[in-house]
Parts: C-alpha cells; sequence; structure tokens
C-alpha cells in the first residue's frame, strides 16, 4: 500500500515537473531564436522575461474557448487531450536517474514507439473534427508523414537493441557504462532524430502546422486552453524525444569518470536533454520547410534504406562477434 | 559502344544524384552552423522606452506654431498649409487685429490624421507652422490627439531663428508697441508719391 502512495506520489512529482518545464520551454524558444537572429527576444515579464510563458497562460485562460458550431464537438475536445496524454504516458518509460522512473517496463522501448503511434491520432482527429480545409490539409499531412516516418523510427532503434539485448529502457542505459551507443550507432541516431523531428512536428518537418501555407494546420480552430494544450504537447514531445536520444545513444544519465562525481547523475540527464532542446530550436531558426512530396520522398527513398543498412550492419557486426 | 555510352550516362546521372543529395546534407549543416555563430554577435535591438533611438532635428514629428524673435504668432492664417494638407487634418480661420496685424482665430491639428508628411510646414510662406522630431504621440482617447492653438504654440522660434515677417513685409503693424509705417520694413524703399510730378 505504502509502495503504491509513493509511486502515485513520485508520478504526480514527474508531471508536475514536466508540465511547467514545457511552458518554460516556449520562453526559452523564443529567447534562443531571438538571440540567433540578433535579436532579443521576450524579456520584459520578470527577471530576463522568464515568467513570459506564466503572462502567456494567463492570457490564454482569459480567451474564448470558442467550440466552432461546424465541429465534430465530441471529437473536438478529444482530440487535444490524446496528444498531452500519449505523451505524458511516454514519459513513464524514461530512467530520469538510478533510482527515479515510474516504471521499468521490459517493453519500454516499444511502449514509447506506441504512444507515438496513438499521438498521431490527436492531430488526425483534430483536423478532422474541426470541419475546415486548412484543419483537414494539416490533419491528413501529419496522418501521412506520422506514419512514413515511425517505419524508420522503429528501425533506427533496433540496432540498440540488437546491441543491448533488451527493450528495457534502464537495461539499455545500463548497458552503455562501457561507451555510449553513440559510437557504434551513429547512422542510426542520425536517423532516430530526423524521425522523432518529424514525429514532433517541429520545424524543419512542421508541415502539420505550415503556418505559411495552412494558417495553423491542424488547430486554425482551436483557441484557450484546448490550444496550449496542443502547445504543451508539442514542447513535452521535444522533450521526450530529446529525453529518448540521451536514453538510447548518449547513455541516459551516465557521464565519464572524472564528470560524473562532480554532478547528480538526474542533473546530467537534464543538462543532456537540454543539449537537445537546443539542437531542436536552432533546427527551428535555420533550416527552410520542405515541400510536402518532397519530405515523403526523402522519408521512403533515403531515411528508409538507411535504416535497413544500419540494421543489417548492426547485425552483421553483432554476429561476426565485433562488439565482442 | 551505344549501350556503353548509354551505361556510362546512367552511372553517371547516379552518382550525381548522390552526390546532389550530399550536397544539401552538407549545406543544411552549413546553413545550422552559421546561425550558430550568431550566438555570438550583438544583438540589433534597441530597448526603446529605456533607450532612446536618436531622432535627428529636422525628423518631421509633432507640429507646433512657432513665434517671431519679438514673441509674436507667425501665423498669418492664409490657409496655404490647410489646403496643402493630403489629409485635410488642419482647420483654422483668419482674423485680423485692429493694427492690421493677421492671425489664425482657430489654429487645430488632428493628429490622428496627420501623417506627419511635412507639406504644411513647406507651404507655409512665414515659417510658422513646423515639424518637431518629437513622435511620441500616443494617447489613450482619440480626443486628445485633436490639438488646439495654444497646444501647438510654443514660446520659440524654430528652425529659423531671425526671421520675423511683419519686419519684412509693407504691412503697417505695431511691433513691441512701436507703429511701424509703410516703408519701414527691412529692406523697404520707403512709398512713392505717385501723383507727384517730380522725378
Amino acid at each position: 500500500m505504502a509502495e503504491i502512495l509513493f509511486k502515485l506520489l513520485e508520478i504526480t512529482i514527474i508531471i508536475a515537473l514536466l508540465i511547467p518545464i514545457a511552458a518554460m520551454l516556449v520562453w526559452v524558444e523564443r529567447r534562443m531564436i531571438g538571440i540567433w537572429q540578433d535579436r532579443l527576444g521576450p524579456n520584459r515579464v520578470g527577471p530576463f522575461g522568464i515568467l513570459q510563458s506564466l503572462a502567456d497562460l494567463l492570457k490564454i485562460l482569459g480567451k474564448e474557448d470558442w467550440i466552432p458550431p461546424f465541429s465534430d464537438r465530441l471529437v473536438f475536445i478529444i482530440a487535444p487531450v490524446i496528444g498531452a496524454v500519449c505523451v505524458l504516458m511516454s514519459f513513464a518509460v524514461i530512467p530520469f536517474s538510478p533510482n527515479i522512473g515510474v516504471s521499468d517496463l521490459n517493453i519500454g522501448l516499444l511502449f514509447f514507439l506506441a504512444m507515438a503511434s496513438l499521438s498521431v491520432y490527436s492531430v488526425v482527429l483534430a483536423g478532422w473534427a474541426s470541419n475546415s480545409k486548412y484543419a483537414l490539409l494539416g490533419g491528413m499531412r501529419a496522418a501521412a508523414q506520422t506514419v512514413s516516418y515511425e517505419v524508420f523510427m522503429g528501425l533506427s532503434v533496433m540496432g540498440v537493441v540488437l546491441l543491448t539485448g533488451s527493450f528495457n529502457l534502464r537495461e539499455i542505459v545500463l548497458a552503455q557504462e562501457s561507451g555510449w551507443l553513440i559510437q557504434t550507432q551513429f547512422l542510426g541516431f542520425v536517423i532516430f532524430l530526423i524521425a522523432g523531428i518529424a514525429e514532433s512536428h517541429r520545424l524543419p518537418f512542421d508541415l502539420p502546422e505550415a503556418e505559411t501555407e495552412l494558417t495553423a494546420g491542424f488547430h486554425t480552430e482551436y483557441s484557450g486552453l484546448k490550444f496550449a494544450l496542443f502547445f504543451l504537447g508539442e514542447y513535452l514531445s521535444v522533450t521526450l524525444i530529446s529525453a529518448m536520444s540521451v536514453v538510447l545513444f548518449f547513455g541516459g544519465w551516465l557521464m565519464p569518470e572524472p564528470l560524473a562525481s562532480w554532478l547528480p547523475p538526474l542533473v546530467w540527464f537534464i543538462l543532456k536533454i537540454l543539449f537537445f532542446v537546443m539542437f531542436f530550436i536552432l533546427l527551428r531558426t535555420s533550416l527552410p520547410r520542405p515541400r510536402f512530396d518532397q519530405l515523403l520522398s526523402f522519408g521512403w527513398k533515403y531515411m528508409l534504406p538507411l535504416a535497413l543498412i544500419n540494421l543489417l550492419a548492426t547485425a552483421a557486426f553483432k554476429l561476426g562477434g565485433f562488439y565482442g | 559502344m551505344a549501350d556503353s555510352d548509354n551505361k556510362s550516362h546512367h552511372q553517371k546521372e547516379k552518382s550525381n544524384a548522390l552526390s546532389t543529395a550530399l550536397d544539401m546534407f552538407v549545406s543544411q549543416l552549413r546553413t545550422m552552423a552559421l546561425v550558430l555563430k550568431h550566438t555570438f554577435t550583438k544583438a540589433d535591438t534597441v530597448e526603446y522606452p529605456e533607450q532612446k533611438p536618436y531622432l535627428a532635428p529636422r525628423y518631421r514629428g509633432r507640429i507646433v506654431l512657432t513665434r517671431d524673435p519679438d514673441g509674436e504668432e507667425r501665423c498669418v492664417g492664409c490657409n496655404l498649409c490647410a489646403a496643402a494638407c493630403p489629409v485635410d487634418c488642419i482647420a483654422l480661420q483668419q482674423t485680423i487685429d485692429e493694427d492690421g496685424r493677421k492671425r489664425a482665430d482657430f489654429f487645430r491639428v488632428n493628429f490622428s490624421r496627420c501623417i506627419l508628411c511635412g507639406f504644411c510646414e513647406e507651404a507655409c510662406p512665414t515659417y510658422a507652422i513646423q515639424l518637431t522630431p518629437d513622435v511620441e504621440l500616443a494617447e489613450y482617447d482619440r480626443q486628445n490627439l485633436v490639438y488646439e492653438k495654444e497646444h501647438l504654440l510654443i514660446s520659440g522660434v524654430g528652425k529659423y531663428p531671425d526671421y520675423s515677417f511683419y519686419r519684412h513685409s509693407g504691412i503697417e503693424v505695431d511691433i513691441k508697441g512701436e507703429r511701424k509705417a509703410k516703408g519701414g520694413a527691412q529692406q523697404e524703399k520707403p512709398p512713392i508719391n505717385i501723383k507727384g510730378l517730380m522725378p
């Protein structure tokens, strides 16, 4: 009984920390984009503008939460919830540090992939239920994009599974004690990251939103708190993909010895995640958005074969006893 | 022969496709590196309310009505500024004082319409209406943007410190309590008796 209560407390704390962190990311992103575009970014609310997200939240709470009369009401309301819940569920299998982590699921990696697939429903249903052409186009793009990028996202992490012999994320981290998997799985990492960007539909793969062509894509008709939920889901999934990259390829909370004793494992884990979040933001500032057909042909013609080659080569090396 | 040509051409195309793919990839990385470099460049932002940007003395901002060096209003109410104004934001009415001096009875500039083009300043024959480098005209109430004559008049001479219309012109007026008769203006010759016979 006490154990269950303790677990519930842990879950509550993780969620209570994740959501403000995701909100803070909005401010971090705007500041960083500002710096990279030779501007300042939001710096008015609180010291260095750190309370900008709070101000945004208050503003968004004050907005009218409008449900279009032409929409499919129930689905319209459920869609943003699915997105946020799926991403939060994925965090259940992330091992944050040697003794923090909600669940040591023995199929943790598969669970993550399953949740990533499920979160497509959020976007597709939002686009469909909105009953407007921009939203529908966005939802359709999201469906095609996510389905095709999921294929090689799964394939790219199979190399990791081959090398560590486990689907359990905690065991995958512990297997990297002798050396991070990025050394042997560099190609797999690049493919996973590209697929991850597409999964979280961030720039340059933000075609489901694509402000310049589709107004706001699948969430064109959304306002108020439901819009905020989509936003939260997006930033949570940025954090999630960063965390997964760290767990799978960069040794999770592990650090080489002289560095490891400087800071607690959890702090190292967060620092590594921050590095990838910064990378996501840099991608957003610097790269243009591809055309939709380019995106799909890039996925099927280049990424999928590369992922297969990576998997085959890893398997061959493994069989050849290259990794000992 | 033709077959081998075709084959080599095909191979060439294939390697081209690969190298363009690589080129594209490298170009994306280069773009990111170039953007990353901007971490260390200074922001161009001017943080406006705290940090005022420099406005040149001839910057076209808020309109004022100036006075001549004697402290009298320069405006003679000729209406040329109102005629020149492309958005019709100037309204005024001329009156004539007992001593012969012409003035604007009222002079009204609606700054919610004014586009700060400076045509009124160019049209003004007496350098009365002038634009100043003050651009902070924001108001909470639209009515407060309608400036009357007492709001527009300043105590100084503006851009032309020595110019005085009535000291130049041949109009009979009182200047500083002294009557300036015909022919008394600067660079003005005394009036000629056109009915006289003397050369």
